[in-house]
């Protein structure tokens, strides 16, 4: 069974600060990871071939700093990298980096591909359903199980109130969340494997045009556009009210109103 | 010339989710300032008694797809429908709930019918210049928000979360048409299959990874803790507690908010009858809303708290938790 996992590198939303005078975003020294259910991913893809056997190719799309997290899967256990980076994939938003992502499946064959429900940095969760439609393939969404054998797989299906027990047979895209599984951690072994034995294969737009027209990437290939983005204002000094019970009830539900919580 | 705002109007069971109302209210705001019409799409199977409700909610029209293939959701065969729906009618605007279903439904579709998506937006305006949709969403685990616009392709297509816009109230009289959309399913491929669904009991959430805490301390006490349970859940939320109420017995280790305990940094972290000794606050006052309930108006908790309130959380919650059944 040929398995690709996608994977992104992201920065560590979980570090970033905020200056409080200039209320900017302090980005310097925050830590690059693996996006976390994109290793909920990996660990998914390792499990299968540990019981079924398996070949696992890890493809990220991204800036050359994106080897290291290629690394580290490949020191997991993956078998193979794929690093897409060009310079004609920057500005794509959701529908532009899916449409690229899907004719590095079509490059590289597949069965089963498995990508992180959202990232972290964007939290879309809209770039695994999308590679699948631009594959002509089915998608399951929101994996918190899967029990896959040699022909279909079977996935718990997360809802907000429920869950679907969903097959499909291959070939089929799968989103997993990070409650999915524990990750493995990379072995030694596999370290020095990931960087002496191993290669990250560099994908350009010149390797993907068999499979997808240049209006589909990059920024031309994106139909959406920032238009602008901005810090919230930093927080402001605390309130301390002292006032009857029944007004410190109302008092709770307009904040919670106001922060979108109810 | 594309035209009109269309709301994916999302029903469970045949039970119409109240996202759906909360949108067809911001839809119709966005109707009038473009000077459209506001359409409802449902989607199921026997639920076209669930239609007179997005009337007096505001659509001017319903359009209805009713078929057995949709009567679970189930990517495919909900993508099909809506997207037929969208190639035949050229909206200007298409809203859709930012749930378990539209995060899944939405992109399938932008997809497919070649268009710009943005996921979770808060905040949605109509340019006054270009009447291009602006759609504001966070970005960066929160940290900033993002202005985005599709000036290219139409639909403009939006998700919301629930909660984030106001439902409209019903008015009785509201006029409005329904129209049968027939889908011609025998083209179903790829199919997934369902083999059973299961309504969920709700699982204890690892406490740093829940988006609300209401959180007891030693004042707190074990039927104060019972009362937190039943709040968290009425708020989506989970159940935290400071070191000095997990040293009592009142809630389990794994629940503990601080330095000896875990770091949480939710949307909300609500701190009932907590002090708010150091090695506590360290584990929390990064959380995005602190609102703190205490008898002692000098505790140190109210330090960090944005909202502090100088009272007793055994008679403020009971009260608390009554208005939010009612509003449930």
């Amino acid at each position: 069974m040929k398995i690709i996992v996608c994977i992104k590198q992201v920065p560590n939303t979980n570090e970033v600060k905020l200056d409080q005078q200039t209320g900017t975003l302090i980005r310097e020294g925050v830590p690059s990871i693996i996006n976390p259910d994109d290793l909920a991913g990996i660990e998914a893809a390792l499990a299968i071939k540990d019981s079924l056997g398996a070949h696992i190719t890890v493809v990220s799309m991204g800036p050359p700093q994106a080897d290291i997290a290629l690394r580290e899967a490949l020191a997991m256990g993956c078998d193979a990298a794929c690093l897409i980076t060009d310079r004609a994939f920057a500005g794509a938003d959701t529908w532009a980096t899916s449409s690229t992502l899907a004719g590095a499946a079509q490059l590289l064959g597949y069965d089963l591909i498995i990508t992180g429900r959202q990232a972290i940095d964007g939290d879309t969760a809209q770039v695994g359903p999308q590679m699948a439609e631009h594959l002509g393939i089915a998608h399951i969404p929101y994996a918190e199980d899967i029990k896959a054998d040699g022909e279909k797989i079977i996935v718990t299906r997360q809802f907000e109130d429920r869950y679907q027990l969903l097959q499909a047979h291959y070939p089929v895209l799968v989103t997993a969340l990070s409650e999915l599984n524990q990750p493995r951690y990379m072995s030694v072994g596999g370290v020095v494997d990931a960087y002496d034995q191993k290669e990250v294969r560099l994908l350009t737009y010149a390797d993907l045009e068999t499979f997808v027209p240049v209006e589909n990437i990059g920024l031309k290939g994106s139909p959406t556009r920032v238009k602008k983005s901005f810090t919230k204002s930093p927080k402001g000094k605390g309130e301390l009210h002292q006032v009857s019970e029944d007004e410190a009830v109302e008092i709770i539900i307009q904040k919670l109103k106001g922060h979108l919580i109810l | 010339m594309s035209k009109d705002v269309l709301v994916f109007c999302e029903q469970r069971d045949g039970v119409l989710q109240k996202v759906s109302l909360e949108l067809l209210g911001e839809g119709k705001k966005l109707a009038n300032t473009l000077g459209q019409r506001l359409i409802a799409l449902l989607l199921g199977h026997e639920v076209e008694a669930l239609c007179p409700s997005l009337v007096s909610h505001g659509a001017d029209e319903v359009i209805l797809v009713d078929d057995a293939h949709l009567r679970d959701y189930l990517t495919e065969p909900y993508a099909m429908a809506m997207a037929d729906v969208l190639n035949e009618g050229n909206f200007e605007i298409v809203l859709i709930g930012a749930t378990a279903i539209g995060r899944d439904l939405a992109p399938r579709v932008a997809a497919r019918v070649k268009t710009g998506l943005t996921a979770d937006c808060t905040s949605l305006e109509i340019d006054p210049e270009t009447q291009d949709l602006l759609m504001t969403r966070p970005a960066f685990g929160g940290n900033i928000l993002a202005t985005i616009i599709c000036p290219q392709h139409r639909p403009q297509m939006a998700s919301i979360r629930p909660g984030v816009m106001l439902a409209p109230e019903p008015v009785a009289d509201a006029t409005g048409t329904v129209r049968r959309f027939d889908v011609d399913f025998s083209g179903l491929k790829n199919a997934v299959v369902l083999l059973e669904s299961v309504k969920a009991t709700k699982k204890a959430k690892d406490i740093t990874e829940a988006k609300i805490l209401v959180s007891g301390g030693r004042g707190t006490g074990k039927e104060g803790f019972a009362t937190l349970n039943r709040l968290a859940d009425l708020l989506g939320g989970q159940v935290s507690a400071s070191r000095a109420s997990v040293d009592a017995g009142f809630a389990d280790k794994d629940r503990q908010v601080g330095q000896t305990g875990k770091t949480v940094r939710p949307q909300l972290y609500m701190a009932c009858g907590i002090s708010g000794a150091i090695q506590h606050l360290a584990g929390m006052e990064e959380s995005e809303l602190i609102i703190a309930i205490n008898k002692n108006p000098s505790a140190p908790i109210f330090d960090v708290a944005d909202v502090g309130i100088v009272g007793d959380m055994h008679k403020i919650l009971p009260k608390l938790i009554t208005k939010l059944e009612q509003m449930a």
